[in-house]
């Protein structure tokens, strides 16, 4: 998902024999569903997988930015205008509660922003795909949140407290993101004859990169079983994408639009769509470095960062110096 | 990089419209009080949710020892009878 590049301990899930005291009183406060708090003791690759989840996940709020900050100068109307920068702001908004999150597991901010620079550390492969006409906007939105929302509702459940909170949070804003996709794309799909092409466009390019949000397929995804054990993964990769292809198809149907999948089709027997696998290899290309905009995405966040480090150190200089005075006057 | 040290982090606590006590909703870092008051407003209030914030640097808190947490919080489970319904009352003598 937002974390869909999580690298496996290799090791499966430990059996209650297998594991130490310590750990064992750990999966069980798991199982009764208690929440684990930061200061409380953990396994260190609970810790581990969870800093690099939250961390992506954060990345992938602050990199989500972008595509959509490319739109606000262009935006159609003053409304929409409003409505776009209303939306990048909570995903600015996103991107810090869950910082903070990650930063109750014991590394700093600036520890994180630096291994994003260097590719460390991963964000969602959906954001390096170029947003080329007004109608993306509303298929971001439709698509590309309304598949962050499946997976993020289920983890307002998960056991870290500072990572469920954060998701409370975003899970309650976030609905209006994909309303005012959706909204456009019905404006879009009703409009002019070009309108509608530049709609049924967006859709064909983002549906294939939106599948591939969830992360592979569960059988090529072996780290899954360990999460889930330790509730920091709520549903396998393969149920949410399912969950998401069930609902969005409808909607797409109601605008009139066509899902570019020829395989696609609702299964009487199962109650849900059969559809094709997204291109995998294209996914393992674009999460390696060579999607269209990684590099473009990339260099706009450390151009951010180092062009902004006078300002954090002015005011940090400013701060201390007003402090000094303060305790020279008392 | 700058090898300057990073903005301290700062709780925030908002009390919303209801009258109810300021609760903590999250944390962020800030260069001073005034700058962590305006990053709260920006981060926490975006949809109407405060009448009130509280920001505290973050190294100003005590908090009590999760391990600590039986020693610290079981001296309350044995006094039920600081519960009202420890003591049994007839229907006679009405609502109590």
């Amino acid at each position: 998902m937002y974390a869909q590049q999580i690298k496996s301990t290799g090791k499966g899930v430990q059996s209650l024999a297998d594991m130490t005291p310590e750990e064992r009183a750990f999966q069980e406060r798991i199982d009764r569903g208690e929440k684990i708090e930061p200061k409380e003791w953990m396994p260190d690759g609970y810790r581990k997988n969870l800093i690099r989840q939250i961390g992506q996940h954060a990345h992938s709020e602050i990199v989500g930015q972008l595509p959509e900050g490319n739109w606000i100068t262009r935006a159609p109307t003053l409304e929409r205008k409003a409505n776009l920068l209303a939306k990048v702001q909570d995903e600015a908004g996103h991107g810090l509660y869950l910082y903070c999150a990650a930063e109750t597991l014991g590394v700093s901010r600036d520890e994180l922003f630096e291994m994003l620079h260097s590719g460390k550390m991963k964000y969602s492969s959906i954001f390096n795909y170029p947003t080329l006409t007004w109608a993306d906007m509303g298929a971001v939105g439709w698509l590309v949140d309304g598949a962050a929302i499946m997976n993020q509702v289920p983890l307002q459940r998960t056991s870290f407290g500072p990572y469920a909170r954060a998701m409370v949070r975003i899970c309650k804003e976030e609905s209006f993101h994909q309303r005012q996709g959706f909204q456009i794309m019905m404006v879009m799909a009703q409009g002019s004859v070009d309108q509608i092409r530049m709609a049924q466009d967006a859709l064909n390019r983002f549906w294939g990169p939106a599948l591939m949000m969830f992360g592979p397929s569960d059988k090529d995804s072996v780290h899954s079983a360990q999460s889930m054990a330790w509730k920091i993964k709520m549903n396998t990769n393969d149920e949410l994408r399912q969950k998401f292809v069930d609902e969005t198809v409808p909607q797409a149907e109601y605008l009139g639009l066509k899902v570019p999948d020829e395989n696609l089709k609702l299964n009487e027997e199962t109650g849900h769509y059969d559809f094709s696998q997204p291109d995998w290899d294209e996914f393992y290309d674009v999460l390696n470095g060579n999607g269209p905009c990684n590099h473009e995405r990339l260099e706009a966040r450390k151009d951010a960062w180092a062009e902004g480090a006078w300002v954090r150190d002015a005011m940090m200089a400013h701060s201390e110096k007003k402090a000094a005075r303060k305790q020279a006057a008392e | 990089m700058s090898d300057k040290k990073e903005w301290p982090l700062w709780e925030v606590f908002i009390r919303g419209q209801h009258g109810m006590s300021h609760r903590h909703v999250g944390s962020l870092h800030a260069p001073d009080n005034e700058m962590a008051m305006k990053n709260a407003r920006d981060v926490y209030t975006r949809r109407n949710e405060g009448v009130s914030i509280w920001v505290v640097e973050a190294t100003h808190i005590s908090a009590s020892v999760p391990s600590e947490k039986g020693p610290m919080f079981d001296p309350a489970k044995d006094k039920v009878y600081r519960h009202p319904t420890f003591y049994d009352l007839p229907d006679e003598a009405g609502n109590m």
